[in-house]
């Protein structure tokens, strides 16, 4: 699979009521309304000047803070496809990959704001290219195989549709 | 589930419950499907989680009883539209799916432990993510969202990753005036607010006794979640013990770490040398001692939230405030972590005497400390609190600044006016 996209460059430890403030997702569960405050806190031009196809470019940390999913979804129906960050908090990189966002550990010191972005993802790899200055970005191995399986279903929703639940089968599944 | 393999290394006390979980031994790294022994989301979490539940095709539960649905964050509900996503939760309940538990009742990470809902060596997942907080009991609690929960739900298990491991050792004992709070803003401050990612934190003491009251232990795993932590946990003792008894379960077991288990990091606490410490806007990580920031003015002051509000917490700030009344124009805002302390409160004079003071005193909730609920700080407020978070925003205002402390330095800056180390208050 092969994505490309613009940089959204944002800085270390983006926590998610900075993506998305309490205020705001107390009112609705819709994404799509909500898209519209992501990031406010930090930048209120950062919604409006996204596109669809856009990639988070973060330092470390990213998604740190509550559990809510709703930053998840917020990223996702905002138009963001993947972030590559430096880290992710857990909560988030559950939250991410179970809505079917593309979640990359690398290193995004080079990267600037507007660069294109290229992501090929396989079952086990990921190569990011800094398609503007032409520079592989070293980052990790591919995701462990749930969670590769849960992003190739598109998320969690559909996992679930497909395999009926989780079970205990006494078997690692790593 | 029992495991039948003998061990073949020293095992954590989180290996040990995931591996009891799961059904093999399991050591750190490894990846397994575990079942679950409860599920909680709360009016944040749980109307999206429902919606994912749908989407999944959920048509069932593990155990109703023991799927929790917990109204805490809006409290009660400042508009139509909360009032209508917390519906969703009712009647999601209504059709069989959960056990609600209504405004008014308290926050989710006080009323697990105190209802009963939290044993030793249970798994416990929470789509909130101070989750971590049901350590303090010798569980396993984790922070998960929503979708993740109602997997989880329709499951009955979830699939997780086994931490590795990070020891702290806790010996001696506090001073007068510091307390656990300190302990959990010294440790975040050490950790940084990703140093514990995809780690468990163990706790354990020199002596047979960890010094640190249930309370104080639930402030301290509460916190970790602040370090990227996913669980935090507390051994078994006769405290420990007590407690549970006094909750009605008088028989039961606590999980303990191996002598040779494998720990990625440990880390050594002397708890005499303990000062009282405060995080300054805009990181819970920027932690120094109390000291360093004295004088700064503060304007509004909030005791309470799942980190502080309980009993212990309030009979400290109100030892430390004596006769004093509130610094002239300070607020001050009482949030009592449930309805149990809330009329605990009222029947032994402490709200009677927070009251008399001055002070707001808001309904059992999670209150002001998310934005959610009434008592917003104005631009350029200086806000001292008992809570966990301090990030921009957080309390509803982009333009105010948070600083955390323990309910002491709460009630020591709302006498003065100004961020004040509490030993110096008493006298």
């Amino acid at each position: 699979m092969k994505l490309v996209g613009k940089a959204r460059k944002v800085g270390d430890d983006i926590n998610t009521d900075y993506i998305i403030s309490s205020r705001r997702k107390r009112d609705t569960l819709d994404g799509k309304v909500l898209a519209q405050y992501l990031m406010e806190d930090l930048d209120t031009q950062f919604a409006s000047t996204i596109n669809p196809g856009d990639i988070i470019v973060a330092g470390k940390n990213f998604g740190c803070g509550s559990a809510m999913e709703i930053a998840a979804l917020v990223v996702k129906e905002a138009g963001i496809v993947a972030v590559i960050a430096e880290s992710f908090s857990r909560n988030f990189y559950r939250n991410g990959i179970n809505n079917g966002i593309f979640l990359i550990v690398g290193d995004t010191s080079t990267i600037e704001g507007g660069h294109r972005i290229e992501i090929i993802a396989d079952d086990k790899k990921f190569k990011v290219t800094d398609l503007t200055t032409g520079k592989i970005i070293a980052c990790s191995d591919g995701l462990p195989k749930i969670m590769s399986r849960i992003l190739q279903e598109g998320g969690l929703v559909n996992y679930m549709r497909n395999y009926g639940s989780f079970k205990p089968n006494r078997t690692n599944t790593k | 589930m029992a495991i039948h393999k003998k061990p073949t290394r020293g095992l954590t006390i989180v290996e040990k419950i995931i591996s009891s979980h799961s059904g093999n031994e399991l050591h750190r790294a490894d990846i397994t499907v575990a079942t679950i022994d409860t599920a909680m989301a709360t009016d944040g979490s749980g109307p999206l989680m429902i919606e994912y539940f749908k989407k999944m095709g959920g048509t069932h539960v593990f155990d109703p009883t023991r799927v929790l649905l917990i109204m805490d964050h809006y409290v009660p509900s400042p508009n139509d539209k909360v009032s209508r996503l917390q519906d969703i939760m009712r009647n999601f309940a209504a059709k069989g799916y959960g056990t609600i538990i209504s405004l008014g009742e308290g926050i989710c990470h006080q009323l697990l432990p105190e209802m009963g809902y939290i044993r030793p060596g249970h798994l416990v997942v929470g789509a909130d993510s101070h989750s971590t907080t049901y350590g303090a009991l010798n569980s396993l609690g984790v922070g998960i969202g929503s979708s993740d929960l109602a997997a989880a739900i329709i499951s009955g298990a979830l699939w997780f990753s086994v931490p590795e491991t990070i020891k702290v050792n806790l010996s001696g004992h506090m001073k007068e005036g510091v307390g656990a709070k300190d302990l959990a803003l010294y440790l975040v401050g050490i950790i940084g607010s990703s140093g514990a990612n995809y780690c468990a934190i163990e706790f354990q003491g020199e002596e047979e006794e960890l010094p640190l009251t249930i309370e104080g232990r639930m402030t301290v795993c509460n916190l970790m979640a602040e370090t990227g932590a996913k669980c935090a946990i507390m051994p078994g003792d006769q405290r420990l013990q007590k407690f549970y008894k006094t909750i009605g379960l008088p028989d039961i077991k606590f999980v303990e770490a191996d002598n040779n288990a494998v720990y990625c990091r440990m880390i050594e606490i002397e708890l005499s040398r303990l000062e009282p410490m405060i995080s300054c806007p805009h990181s819970v990580a920027n932690v120094v001692p109390i000291s360093n920031a004295v004088g700064t003015p503060i304007q509004m002051g909030l005791l309470g939230t799942c980190a502080n509000g309980r009993i212990e917490d309030f009979a400290v700030a109100l030892d430390v405030m004596g006769e004093k009344a509130l610094a002239s124009g300070f607020q001050l805002i009482i949030v009592p972590a449930s309805r149990r302390i809330y009329t605990h409160m009222a029947e032994n004079g402490m709200l009677a005497q927070f009251s008399n003071k001055g002070a707001l005193i808001l309904p059992p909730s999670c209150g002001p400390c998310c934005g959610s609920n009434a008592g917003t700080p104005s631009d350029g407020y200086n806000v001292i609190s008992s809570a966990n978070r301090n990030f921009i925003g957080r309390m509803g205002n982009t333009n105010s600044y948070i600083f955390l402390a323990s309910p002491a330095s709460v009630a020591a800056a709302a006498v003065t006016g100004y961020i004040t180390d509490p030993r110096g208050v008493k006298l």
